[in-house]
C-alpha cells in the first residue's frame, strides 16, 4: 500500500504544545511528544489524567484547543481525512454494530476505507484473530473477548501504519487479555507504530519499547529505553500518587 | 504595570456602562411620559391601544436579539472564542424574555380589541413558535453533558432557528384564518403617535443593549470565578 | 465523488441490514402511528370527519412516529461507540450526515407506505389523492433534514427523550403546518394548483436545511 511509502523519514506522530480545554477544565495542558516510526509507546496514568483525550485528538475525534499535531506527516487540522486513512483505533468500546454479523461489520468498515479485494482481506483478518467459525453470527452473540478481537480486526481492515490502542484490555478476563496481547504482537509488522494506553504496567512495559506517564494533562515522566518494572512502579507512584 | 493597565481599562469600561445605563434611564422615562401623558388616546381602540407602544418595540428588539444570536453563533463555531458564546447566550436570554413580554402584551391587547385572549394572528403566532425555538436553544445548552458541547449545540440551534424564522412566518401568513388581518389603526399613525413609537423603540433598544452588556459581563465573571476555583482545586 | 457516493450508500446499507434483522424501528413506528390514528378517530362522531380534520390526525401521527424513529437513529450509533467508529472513517463529516439522513428517510417512507392506505380506509376518505405521496415525500425530506441533526444532538444530552421533540417540533413547524394544510385540501378534492404554495413552503424548507445541516453537523458530533 502506498501509505507505507511516505514513512521513511520524519516522525510518525509529532505533538507540539497541545492543549484541550472543556469549558474551564483543562484536559490536556501543553503536551509535547514525538513518536518515531516503528516505536511502540505505552502511556500510563490514572483515570482522568488525559490519556484518552490525547488518543482521541490523534484519532481526529477531539479537536485540539491549541497546539500543532501531525500524524503520519499530515497536519491534523488540514488533512484530517488523510490522517484517518493511516490510523487504526481500538478502544475499550468495540465500535461494532450489535445486530450485524462479524462479516457485515468488517465489510461495512472495509467499504468506508475503500479497501481493495475486501473479501480476501476480511478472511485473512478473521483467521488472524481466530474468529472463522463465528464469522456470520451477529456480534451481540459473541463473548466480550471475541468482540474485542473483532474490534482489532476492524481497526486493521485498511492496514494502517499507525495503531492507537485505548485501554484495549478493559473488561476482559486474564485469559482473554493475554490472548489479546498475543494478537497485538502477532499483527505488528516492523513498520507499524503503536501507541497504547493501559492500566496494566506489566503488560504495557512488556509490549512497548518506550513508556510515558501522564498526570493532570501533562507528561510527568518519560522512561528510558530499558525500563524494569520495579522502577516503573516507583515512578508511577511518585508522579501520580497512586499505587499500581 | 500590567495590573495598572488592567485597572485602567476596567474603569473605562465602567464609565461606558454607566453612561449607557444613564442614557437608557432618561430615554425610558421620556418614553413613559409620551406613552401615558403626551400621546392622545386612539379613537376606535381606546386606552388599550397604548400597549402598542410597548408591544412593537419589544417585538422588534426580540428579533434583533435573535439576529445577534445568529451572528454570534456563527462566529463562535468558526473562531471558538468563548466571548461569542457568552454574547449569543446572553442575547438569547433577553430575546426570550422580550418574546414572553410580547406574548403577554399581545393577549392583553387582544381581549379588548377582538374579544378573545388569543387570536391566531400571524405575528403573534410566529412569536410563539420563536419562543419555543429559543426555549429549546436554552434547554439544549443546559442539558448537554459537558459545557463546551452545550455551547456548540446552542450555536447550531441558534443558526438553524434563525434561518427557520422566515419559513415559519411564511407558513403562518399563508394559513387562511377567519380573524381580521392585523390592521393596527385605521388611517395610519399620526405625527404624535409616530414620535411616541420612535422614542419608545429607541428606549427599548437601549435597554436591550444595556441588558446585553450587563448579562455578558456577568457571564464573563462567572467563567473567571470557575477558572479560579479550578486553579485553587488543583493547588490543593 | 464516486467514493463519497459509495460510502454514503454503505452507511444506508448497514442501517437497513441491521433493521431488516430486528425490524425494531419499522414495527414500533407503524404500531405507534396506527395507535394514534385509531384512538383519535374512534372519538370522532359520524359526519364530523372532514378532510382537514383527517389531515391533522394523519400528520400528528406521522410527526410523532418520526420523532420516535429519529431518536432511535443515533441511539444505535451511541450504543457501542459506533459514532466514533464512523468519525474515524476517512470521509468528510457531511457524508456521515447524508448517510444517516437517507437511511432515516427510507425508514419513514416505508412507514408511510403502510400508514397512508390504512389511514384512507380508517378515516373513510373517498379515495387516494395522487398528490398525497408528493406531499409526504417533501415533508419527509424536511423532517429527516433537521431531524438527523437534532437526533445526533439529543443523544448526547441528559433527558434525550424530551430534548428531541422540544428541538424538532418548533423548528419543523412550517413543514407540519404545510403538510396538514395541503393534505386537507387534496382530501377535499382540491387540485395541484390549490396546494402549490404549500408545496413551495416545504420545498424551501427542504432546500435550506439540506444545505445548512451538513455544514453544521461536524460541530454536533465532535467531542
Amino acid at each position: 500500500m502506498d501509505v507505507m511509502a511516505a514513512q521513511t523519514d520524519g516522525y510518525a506522530i509529532e505533538v507540539k504544545r497541545l492543549t484541550k480545554v472543556y469549558g474551564e477544565h483543562y484536559a490536556l495542558r501543553g503536551i509535547d511528544l514525538s513518536v518515531k516510526w516503528g516505536d511502540f509507546l505505552a502511556i500510563f496514568g490514572p483515570n482522568g489524567a488525559g490519556k484518552t483525550t490525547l488518543l482521541k485528538v490523534l484519532a481526529t475525534i477531539v479537536k485540539p484547543s491549541s497546539g500543532d499535531v501531525s500524524v503520519a506527516g499530515f497536519n491534523l487540522s488540514e488533512d484530517a481525512v488523510k490522517v484517518r486513512n493511516r490510523i487504526g483505533v481500538v478502544s475499550h468500546q468495540t465500535l461494532l454494530y450489535d445486530d450485524l454479523s462479524a462479516y457485515e461489520n468488517l465489510r461495512f468498515y472495509g467499504k468506508m476505507y475503500e479497501v481493495a479485494d475486501l473479501k480476501n482481506r476480511i478472511n485473512q483478518l478473521v483467521a488472524q484473530v481466530g474468529l472463522e467459525s463465528r464469522l456470520h453470527d451477529p456480534v451481540r452473540t459473541l463473548s466480550r473477548g471475541m468482540q474485542q478481537r473483532l474490534a482489532i480486526a476492524r481497526a486493521l481492515i485498511h492496514d494502517p501504519p499507525i495503531l492507537l490502542l485505548d485501554e484495549p484490555g478493559t473488561g476482559l478476563d486474564q485469559q482473554a487479555s493475554a490472548m489479546l496481547a498475543d494478537i497485538i504482537i502477532s499483527t505488528l509488522t516492523r513498520q507499524r507504530t503503536v501507541i497504547m494506553t493501559t492500566h496494566s504496567l506489566e503488560q504495557g512495559a512488556a509490549l512497548s519499547n518506550r513508556v510515558i506517564i501522564i498526570a493532570d494533562g501533562k507528561i510527568a515522566y518519560e522512561g528510558p529505553k530499558q525500563q524494569d518494572l520495579g522502577s516503573l512502579r516507583e515512578a508511577y507512584y511518585q508522579h501520580t500518587g497512586v499505587k499500581n | 504595570m500590567r495590573k495598572q493597565e488592567h485597572m485602567q481599562s476596567l474603569k473605562q469600561n465602567a464609565r461606558i456602562i454607566n453612561g449607557l445605563l444613564g442614557l437608557t434611564f432618561v430615554t425610558m422615562i421620556a418614553a413613559q411620559f409620551l406613552i401615558f401623558v403626551y400621546v392622545p388616546t386612539e379613537q376606535t381602540m381606546g386606552v388599550a391601544q397604548r400597549i402598542f407602544y410597548f408591544h412593537v418595540p419589544l417585538g422588534w428588539n426580540a428579533f434583533l436579539a435573535f439576529a445577534v444570536v445568529f451572528v454570534c453563533s456563527i462566529l463562535y463555531l468558526l473562531r471558538r472564542d468563548k466571548k461569542w458564546d457568552r454574547l449569543a447566550r446572553s442575547s438569547a436570554e433577553i430575546g426570550l424574555i422580550f418574546t414572553t413580554l410580547v406574548l403577554i402584551a399581545g393577549t392583553i391587547w387582544d381581549k379588548p380589541a377582538w374579544g378573545t385572549w388569543w387570536t391566531w394572528d400571524p405575528r403573534l403566532t410566529t412569536t410563539l413558535i420563536l419562543w419555543f425555538i429559543y426555549l429549546a436553544y436554552h434547554l439544549v445548552s443546559v442539558y448537554a453533558t459537558e459545557e463546551s458541547q452545550g455551547a456548540r449545540y446552542a450555536a447550531v440551534v441558534g443558526i438553524i432557528g434563525f434561518l427557520d424564522v422566515p419559513i415559519v412566518a411564511l407558513a403562518i401568513v399563508l394559513w387562511p384564518t377567519q380573524h381580521p388581518s392585523p390592521i393596527i389603526f385605521e388611517g395610519g399613525l399620526t405625527g404624535s403617535m409616530m414620535l411616541t413609537l420612535m422614542v419608545s423603540i429607541v428606549a427599548f433598544t437601549l435597554l436591550y443593549a444595556s441588558l446585553l452588556i450587563l448579562r455578558t459581563s456577568l457571564r464573563h465573571d462567572a467563567d473567571e470565578i470557575k477558572k479560579l476555583k479550578q486553579y485553587m482545586d488543583e493547588r490543593n | 465523488m464516486k467514493g463519497a457516493a459509495s460510502k454514503t450508500l454503505a452507511i444506508v446499507w448497514k442501517d437497513i441490514t441491521s433493521e431488516m434483522r430486528t425490524k425494531e424501528v419499522a414495527t414500533s413506528l407503524v404500531a405507534f402511528a396506527l395507535l394514534i390514528i385509531v384512538v383519535v378517530s374512534f372519538t370522532l362522531e359520524p359526519g364530523e370527519n372532514n378532510g382537514s380534520l383527517a389531515a391533522s390526525i394523519l400528520w400528528v401521527a406521522l410527526t410523532f412516529a418520526g420523532v420516535l424513529g429519529l431518536s432511535r437513529s443515533f441511539i444505535i450509533e451511541k450504543d457501542k461507540g459506533c459514532l466514533q467508529g464512523l468519525m474515524l472513517c476517512p470521509v468528510d463529516r457531511s457524508i456521515l450526515y447524508l448517510g444517516k439522513m437517507l437511511s432515516i428517510m427510507i425508514f419513514m417512507i416505508v412507514v408511510e407506505i403502510i400508514i397512508l392506505p390504512v389511514f384512507i380506509v380508517l378515516l373513510d376518505q373517498s379515495g387516494f389523492p395522487p398528490q398525497l405521496p408528493v406531499i409526504a415525500l417533501l415533508a419527509t425530506i424536511g423532517f429527516a433534514a433537521v431531524g438527523t441533526l437534532f437526533s445526533a444532538m439529543a443523544v448526547n444530552t441528559r433527558a434525550r427523550e424530551v430534548m428531541m421533540p422540544l428541538l424538532f417540533l418548533p423548528i419543523a413547524s412550517p413543514v407540519i403546518i404545510a403538510a396538514i394544510k395541503s393534505t386537507g385540501l387534496v382530501l377535499s378534492g382540491e387540485s395541484w394548483g390549490a396546494i402549490a404554495s404549500w408545496l413551495g413552503v416545504m420545498a424551501a424548507f427542504d432546500v435550506i436545511f439540506l444545505t445548512v445541516s451538513p455544514l453544521v453537523f461536524e460541530f454536533v458530533i465532535e467531542e
